[in-house]
Protein backbone atom coordinates (compact mmCIF):
# COMPACT_ATOMS: atom_id res chain seq x y z
CA UNK A 1 0.00 0.00 0.00
CA UNK A 2 1.45 3.40 -0.75
CA UNK A 3 2.19 5.30 2.33
CA UNK A 4 3.58 8.77 3.00
CA UNK A 5 7.49 8.60 2.74
CA UNK A 6 8.33 12.02 4.92
CA UNK A 7 6.44 13.42 7.41
CA UNK A 8 5.05 17.15 6.11
CA UNK A 9 6.77 19.29 8.63
CA UNK A 10 5.28 21.66 10.54
CA UNK A 11 6.00 25.11 8.29
CA UNK A 12 4.17 23.11 5.27
CA UNK A 13 1.47 21.92 7.17
CA UNK A 14 1.00 25.66 8.73
CA UNK A 15 1.37 27.05 4.76
CA UNK A 16 -1.46 25.03 3.40
CA UNK A 17 -3.73 25.57 6.31
CA UNK A 18 -2.75 29.46 5.65
CA UNK A 19 -4.91 29.84 3.11
CA UNK A 20 -8.52 28.10 5.16
CA UNK A 21 -10.10 31.66 5.41
CA UNK A 22 -13.26 32.57 5.85
CA UNK A 23 -15.34 34.67 3.09
CA UNK A 24 -16.59 37.97 4.30
CA UNK A 25 -20.34 38.23 4.54
CA UNK A 26 -21.99 40.38 2.29
CA UNK A 27 -24.30 42.82 4.29
CA UNK A 28 -26.63 45.66 3.46
CA UNK A 29 -28.32 47.91 6.21
CA UNK A 30 -32.32 47.17 6.54
CA UNK A 31 -34.37 49.54 4.84
CA UNK A 32 -36.94 49.45 7.52
CA UNK A 33 -35.05 49.63 10.70
CA UNK A 34 -31.64 50.33 9.32
CA UNK A 35 -29.67 46.99 11.07
CA UNK A 36 -27.59 45.15 9.21
CA UNK A 37 -28.92 42.08 7.94
CA UNK A 38 -28.09 39.31 4.46
CA UNK A 39 -29.47 40.65 1.08
CA UNK A 40 -32.37 39.11 0.00
CA UNK A 41 -33.92 37.91 2.92
CA UNK A 42 -35.40 38.51 5.68
CA UNK A 43 -34.65 41.25 8.17
CA UNK A 44 -33.76 39.31 12.26
CA UNK A 45 -34.48 42.34 13.75
CA UNK A 46 -37.89 43.98 12.68
CA UNK A 47 -39.24 40.72 10.69
CA UNK A 48 -39.65 42.83 7.80
CA UNK A 49 -38.69 42.26 3.34
CA UNK A 50 -39.13 44.95 0.73
CA UNK A 51 -40.95 47.21 3.85
CA UNK A 52 -43.42 45.10 4.33
CA UNK A 53 -44.24 43.26 7.73
CA UNK A 54 -43.42 39.34 7.18
CA UNK A 55 -43.69 38.14 10.36
CA UNK A 56 -43.93 39.55 13.89
CA UNK A 57 -41.00 39.87 16.14
CA UNK B 1 -37.82 3.02 -18.45
CA UNK B 2 -39.17 5.67 -15.57
CA UNK B 3 -36.61 8.92 -15.10
CA UNK B 4 -36.29 10.28 -11.74
CA UNK B 5 -36.73 13.61 -11.53
CA UNK B 6 -33.92 16.39 -10.71
CA UNK B 7 -32.99 17.03 -7.56
CA UNK B 8 -33.29 16.10 -4.04
CA UNK B 9 -36.15 14.09 -2.77
CA UNK B 10 -37.90 14.87 0.81
CA UNK B 11 -38.09 12.59 3.01
CA UNK B 12 -36.34 9.72 1.36
CA UNK B 13 -39.32 7.90 -0.37
CA UNK B 14 -41.68 9.06 -3.18
CA UNK B 15 -44.56 8.37 -0.78
CA UNK B 16 -42.73 10.21 2.06
CA UNK B 17 -42.30 13.23 -0.03
CA UNK B 18 -46.13 13.03 -1.16
CA UNK B 19 -47.37 13.21 2.35
CA UNK B 20 -44.31 15.76 3.34
CA UNK B 21 -45.54 18.23 0.46
CA UNK B 22 -49.62 17.18 1.13
CA UNK B 23 -48.89 17.94 4.77
CA UNK B 24 -47.31 21.64 3.95
CA UNK B 25 -49.87 22.92 1.35
CA UNK B 26 -52.25 21.61 4.26
CA UNK B 27 -50.14 23.97 6.77
CA UNK B 28 -50.25 26.47 4.01
CA UNK B 29 -54.14 27.14 3.23
CA UNK B 30 -55.11 27.10 7.06
CA UNK B 31 -52.69 29.34 7.93
CA UNK B 32 -52.12 31.71 4.73
CA UNK B 33 -48.02 31.68 5.63
CA UNK B 34 -46.16 28.79 7.21
CA UNK B 35 -41.87 29.23 7.96
CA UNK B 36 -40.34 26.20 7.13
CA UNK B 37 -37.06 24.79 4.60
CA UNK B 38 -36.06 26.77 1.72
CA UNK B 39 -35.83 23.45 0.25
CA UNK B 40 -39.93 21.94 1.00
CA UNK B 41 -40.81 25.64 0.25
CA UNK B 42 -39.47 25.86 -3.20
CA UNK B 43 -40.95 22.38 -3.99
CA UNK B 44 -44.24 23.06 -2.05
CA UNK B 45 -44.75 26.57 -4.40
CA UNK B 46 -45.64 24.76 -7.56
CA UNK B 47 -47.19 21.87 -5.81
CA UNK B 48 -49.80 24.47 -3.94
CA UNK B 49 -50.33 26.91 -7.34
CA UNK B 50 -51.72 23.37 -9.17
CA UNK B 51 -53.61 22.96 -6.08
CA UNK B 52 -55.37 26.60 -6.19
CA UNK B 53 -55.36 26.59 -10.11
CA UNK B 54 -58.26 23.66 -9.18
CA UNK B 55 -59.83 25.81 -6.56
CA UNK B 56 -60.04 28.44 -8.81
CA UNK B 57 -61.87 26.62 -11.29
CA UNK B 58 -64.18 25.53 -8.66
CA UNK B 59 -66.23 22.53 -10.16
CA UNK B 60 -66.82 18.76 -8.03
CA UNK B 61 -64.27 17.51 -10.18
CA UNK B 62 -61.69 19.77 -9.69
CA UNK B 63 -62.59 19.34 -5.40
CA UNK B 64 -62.71 15.62 -5.79
CA UNK B 65 -59.05 16.05 -7.16
CA UNK B 66 -58.32 18.28 -4.35
CA UNK B 67 -59.54 16.32 -1.58
CA UNK B 68 -57.59 13.44 -2.71
CA UNK B 69 -54.55 15.43 -2.32
CA UNK B 70 -55.53 16.98 1.15
CA UNK B 71 -57.77 14.97 3.06
CA UNK B 72 -59.42 17.74 4.79
CA UNK B 73 -62.69 18.99 3.91
CA UNK B 74 -62.42 21.95 6.10
CA UNK B 75 -59.08 23.02 4.60
CA UNK B 76 -60.46 22.06 0.99
CA UNK B 77 -63.78 23.99 1.98
CA UNK B 78 -61.41 26.93 2.55
CA UNK B 79 -59.15 26.72 0.09
CA UNK B 80 -62.11 26.70 -2.73
CA UNK B 81 -64.26 29.35 -1.17
CA UNK B 82 -62.05 32.00 0.43
CA UNK B 83 -58.56 31.56 -0.51
CA UNK B 84 -59.23 31.23 -4.74
CA UNK B 85 -61.53 33.87 -4.81
CA UNK B 86 -59.07 36.00 -3.86
CA UNK B 87 -56.85 34.98 -7.15
CA UNK B 88 -59.83 35.23 -9.63
CA UNK B 89 -57.67 37.90 -12.41
CA UNK B 90 -54.27 36.83 -11.08
CA UNK B 91 -52.61 34.53 -13.81
CA UNK B 92 -50.90 32.22 -11.53
CA UNK B 93 -47.74 33.59 -9.21
CA UNK B 94 -50.13 33.33 -5.84
CA UNK B 95 -47.33 32.58 -3.13
CA UNK B 96 -44.30 34.29 -2.18
CA UNK B 97 -41.11 32.79 -0.80
CA UNK B 98 -38.68 34.60 1.50
CA UNK B 99 -35.64 33.98 2.69
CA UNK B 100 -35.30 33.99 6.44
CA UNK B 101 -31.64 33.09 7.80
CA UNK B 102 -30.38 29.69 8.81
CA UNK B 103 -31.74 27.68 11.23
CA UNK B 104 -30.36 27.52 14.78
CA UNK B 105 -29.20 23.34 15.67
CA UNK B 106 -28.69 22.10 11.47
CA UNK B 107 -28.00 25.45 10.16
CA UNK B 108 -31.19 24.78 7.38
CA UNK B 109 -31.63 27.31 5.40
CA UNK B 110 -34.82 28.74 6.42
CA UNK B 111 -38.02 30.28 4.67
CA UNK B 112 -41.57 32.27 4.73
CA UNK B 113 -43.70 30.84 2.56
CA UNK B 114 -47.13 32.41 2.09
CA UNK B 115 -50.16 33.24 -0.31
CA UNK B 116 -50.31 36.55 -1.74
CA UNK B 117 -52.61 38.88 -1.30
CA UNK B 118 -55.65 39.50 -3.90
CA UNK B 119 -54.71 42.17 -6.80
CA UNK B 120 -56.19 45.29 -5.66
CA UNK B 121 -58.19 47.11 -8.57
CA UNK B 122 -55.67 49.64 -9.37
CA UNK B 123 -52.97 46.71 -9.66
CA UNK B 124 -55.08 44.93 -12.29
CA UNK B 125 -55.92 47.99 -14.03
CA UNK B 126 -52.14 49.00 -14.44
CA UNK B 127 -51.65 45.26 -15.22
CA UNK B 128 -53.98 45.14 -17.87
CA UNK B 129 -52.74 48.94 -19.29
CA UNK B 130 -48.78 47.31 -19.17
CA UNK B 131 -50.27 44.16 -21.17
CA UNK B 132 -51.62 46.46 -23.69
CA UNK B 133 -48.55 48.74 -24.67
CA UNK B 134 -46.86 45.24 -24.56
CA UNK B 135 -49.19 44.41 -26.75
CA UNK B 136 -49.00 47.53 -28.93
CA UNK B 137 -44.87 47.92 -29.30
CA UNK B 138 -44.84 44.10 -30.50
CA UNK B 139 -47.84 44.73 -33.30
CA UNK B 140 -45.22 47.80 -34.40
CA UNK B 141 -42.21 46.01 -34.25
CA UNK B 142 -44.38 43.32 -36.46
CA UNK B 143 -45.53 46.32 -38.89
CA UNK B 144 -42.08 47.98 -39.09
CA UNK B 145 -40.25 45.14 -39.70
CA UNK B 146 -42.70 43.66 -43.01
CA UNK B 147 -42.57 47.11 -44.71
CA UNK B 148 -38.63 48.01 -43.49
CA UNK B 149 -37.78 45.61 -46.08
CA UNK B 150 -40.22 47.36 -49.43
CA UNK B 151 -38.80 50.57 -47.65
CA UNK B 152 -34.67 49.56 -48.71
CA UNK B 153 -35.93 48.41 -52.08
CA UNK B 154 -37.29 51.80 -53.03
CA UNK B 155 -34.55 54.15 -51.29
CA UNK B 156 -31.52 53.47 -53.43
CA UNK B 157 -33.82 54.68 -56.64
CA UNK B 158 -35.09 57.60 -55.22
CA UNK B 159 -32.06 58.71 -54.20
CA UNK B 160 -30.56 57.95 -57.93
CA UNK B 161 -33.22 59.99 -59.54
CA UNK B 162 -32.40 63.22 -57.04
CA UNK B 163 -28.88 62.53 -57.74
CA UNK B 164 -29.77 63.18 -61.24
CA UNK B 165 -31.61 65.92 -60.97
CA UNK B 166 -28.66 67.81 -58.96
CA UNK B 167 -26.50 67.26 -61.63
CA UNK B 168 -29.05 68.27 -64.22
CA UNK B 169 -29.19 71.40 -62.38
CA UNK B 170 -25.40 71.95 -61.69
CA UNK B 171 -25.32 71.66 -65.72
CA UNK B 172 -27.63 74.29 -66.23
CA UNK B 173 -25.93 76.74 -64.01
CA UNK B 174 -22.66 76.34 -65.73
CA UNK B 175 -24.13 76.66 -68.87
CA UNK B 176 -25.42 79.91 -68.08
Amino acid sequence: MAVPKRKKSRSRTRSRRAQWKAAPLTLVACENCGQTKVPHHLCANCGTYDRRQVVEV
Amino acid sequence: MPQPKKGARLGGSPAHQKLILANLAKALFEHDKITTTEAKARLLRPYAERLITKAKKGDLHNRRQVLAVLRDKDIVFRLFDEIAPNYENRPGGYTRIIKAGNRKGDNAPMAVIELVEALTVQQTAVREAEAATRRATKEKAEKAAAPAAEVVEEAPAVEAEAEAAEATEAEAAEKE
